[in-house]
């Protein structure tokens, strides 16, 4: 009985833990600024005030819309690209693949302050620099690991003999990716799509060093600097997080059995 | 041809060329740029640093020689502890709390689902989204310093972000001691593990190299001198609210893995060690957690590769200039983007990419080796 009492009291405990955070920052963003003070900090609005949303909405609304374009673009891409190689990888091993196989995964785990400076004067020579379209490039090119691995794991598991059927209908190797493989590839496609999606959507280190002018800023970038100016009143950055929050939240609340596939399947077996 | 066993298999390869040529460039040339680029005095003088045409000269290790051993780069071996001590406290508290919300919920409580979302949703957010709440959570008249008053108790005054308080302090010359120690008495552990696992071989390798390393350590260790002078460092009290944060962020993640880990556990195995007698406490720690081994050693790898490149979270919460806070790859963006000290930030870079190397290469090696055999 003991054992169940503090069994329930554990997750009181951590519920407070994780959702006390969620508290505060809706109860601010809901302040007016002349009602925050530090000493009432955890006291509910008096008066409910959406003017915060309308204000953090017209300034991140472009800083939104960069995100989703640059997002929705190099998810598709590296969605494609890895589930082309996964195909390769998982049922026409060619002379190699053994060896090529790490070298690729090792670049997902590499901290990209190692290839920062390269890479700046790279996307700046070739006439990406501070453009949006430059930071696709990186994401997509970075994100190849993470979904040639899903996907090489996902066709690992449809049976060779599939394949070798495909073969004897006088299917080759493309005729057998558009009639067998590609059908079977939607559960991987929905891991994979949302896993770069939550990825890219979140990320800071390239779009803060990458993209110079602020037209193009994603939204991390965005509200970074919000928050980190000190004159702010607080209402402002914490609506901004939540509209910041607010897509990957809701592919999690709504998706999150495949979120956490994705999640899984980063620590390489799956 | 005569490499590919059919067309199709060469149609296979030139599909995935593109990525590799891409991957090849992007990971292991941008890497190899990155190192040359760590030799030589790019960004030493300002000037040189912001001319469309620097004249750069190659200066060998001068760059690593000043970092560890030179006088104006205390910020950074003070960021090396930093790390130590946060990647330290952040795994610890992300395997406790994960491991302890996975048994509460393998217990199956009423509302599983519910708490399981509830404790992973931060892995959904972006680390600049949890670090601009939790800013406003440590201020250090407000947020969590407040919620004593909320039960009548005084203000706590805590200074989480701010504190310039260090423990635990080590001068920098008694490091390549304390590290030869560390290391030896962990080569000694491995080879007592190897001989009771009857890996002779192993184990006499493994007693080698710690006798060798202890041997040096006893003797010559104390005469190693990076400094002249001796130069403190230690544990900086302020990343207390930058490791709860993160640990607020991550645990879920350690919760998820155990969680699937002991799902995997067949009930008849419980059953079995209770009908041997076994009570509740001797079952968790003589069956369960033995079999949980392997999914601790995968977080602690993917946690520590995490906590080494931590960037954004800091960023967000305290700012990219807050020296009491700093890490490694803080310091590399600012020596590089923000001081012009192209080479120095080059320096930088490759040093965090040994420390993730380092962690990751073995345990990819493993990974893919038990993969082929099975």
């Amino acid at each position: 009985m003991i054992g169940r009492a503090l069994q329930y009291a554990i997750l009181f405990l951590a519920t407070l833990f994780f959702l006390l955070p969620v508290y505060l920052v809706i109860i601010t963003a809901f302040k007016e600024p002349a009602a925050i003070s530090l000493s009432t900090t955890w006291q509910p609005p008096e008066r409910w005030y959406w003017e915060s949303f309308s204000q953090a909405w017209t300034a991140f609304l472009p800083k939104l819309q960069n995100s989703f374009f640059l997002t929705v673009t190099a998810t598709i891409l590296s969605a494609m690209l890895g589930s082309l190689n996964g195909y390769v990888l998982a049922k026409w091993r060619f002379p190699g693949a053994n060896i090529v196989f790490p070298l690729m995964l090792f670049g997902m785990f590499i901290p990209y302050q190692a290839v920062l400076i390269p890479l700046f004067q790279f996307i700046r020579e070739i006439g990406l620099g501070g453009s949006l379209w430059g930071l696709i490039l990186v994401h997509v090119v970075y994100g190849l690991p993470i979904t040639t691995l899903i996907f090489r794991n996902y066709y690992a598991e449809i049976p060779d003999e599939m394949i070798e059927a495909g073969r004897i209908d006088g299917a080759g190797f493309f005729g057998i990716y558009s009639r067998i493989v590609f059908p079977l590839s939607v559960p991987g496609f929905v891991v994979v799509i949302i896993w770069q999606f939550t990825q890219i959507w979140n990320e800071f280190l390239f779009a803060v060093t990458l993209v110079s002018s602020p037209a193009n800023q994603p939204i991390t970038v965005a509200l970074a600097q919000l928050a980190g100016g000190e004159a702010v009143k607080w209402n402002l950055p914490m609506a901004g997080a939540l509209l910041a929050a607010l897509p990957t939240l809701l592919v999690y609340i709504f998706l999150g059995r495949y979120f956490i596939r994705g999640l899984l399947a980063g620590s390489v077996k799956g | 041809m005569r490499w590919f066993k059919n067309k199709d298999t060469l149609y296979g390869f030139l599909v995935i060329l593109p990525s590799l040529v891409l991957l090849g460039i992007f990971v292991y040339g941008f890497i190899f740029q990155t190192f040359y680029t760590s030799l030589t005095d790019w960004g030493r003088d300002p000037a040189q640093a912001l001319s469309a045409n620097p004249q750069i000269r190659f200066t060998g290790f001068e760059n690593y020689r000043e970092l560890f051993g030179g006088f104006v780069d205390a910020r950074f071996r003070q960021d090396l502890f930093n790390t130590f001590y946060f990647t330290l406290f952040f795994i610890l508290g992300c395997l406790g709390l994960g491991l302890t919300l996975a048994i509460v919920l393998d217990r199956g409580p009423k509302g599983e689902g519910f708490f399981r979302t509830v404790f992973l949703f931060p892995m959904s957010l972006s680390f600049i989204v949890t670090g601009t709440i939790w800013r406003w959570m440590l201020q250090p008249q407000g947020g969590v310093n407040q919620l004593p008053t909320l039960v009548g108790l005084p203000r706590g005054e805590f200074g989480w972000l701010t504190s310039r308080e260090q423990i635990w302090q080590v001068s920098w010359n008694d490091l390549p001691f304390f590290t030869a120690l560390v290391v030896g008495v962990v080569l000694a552990f491995v080879a007592a593990a190897a001989f009771r696992g009857g890996e002779r071989r192993r184990g006499w390798i493994a007693t080698g190299s710690a006798g060798l390393l202890l041997l040096w350590a006893l003797t010559l260790g104390r005469t190693l001198q990076p400094l002249p002078f001796d130069e403190m460092h230690g544990f900086n009290l302020a990343f207390i609210g930058i490791i709860l944060a993160a640990v607020w962020q991550m645990s879920g993640y350690t919760m998820a893995l155990y969680l699937a880990g002991l799902r995997g556990i067949p009930e008849e195995l419980r059953e079995a060690a209770r009908v041997d007698g076994a009570s509740e406490w001797q079952l968790y720690l003589r069956v369960i957690f033995p079999l949980l081994a392997p999914i601790t050693l995968s977080a602690m790898i993917i946690l520590g590769h995490i906590s080494l490149k931590i960037f954004d979270l800091i960023f967000a919460m305290a700012g990219p200039d807050n020296a009491p806070t700093d890490v490694p790859a803080l310091l590399m963006y600012i020596t590089t983007f923000r001081a012009n000290q192209i080479a120095k930030g080059a320096a930088i870079g490759t040093i965090l990419l040994l420390l993730v190397a380092a962690v990751i290469v073995p345990y990819l090696y493993s990974q893919l080796k038990s993969e082929v055999r099975r």
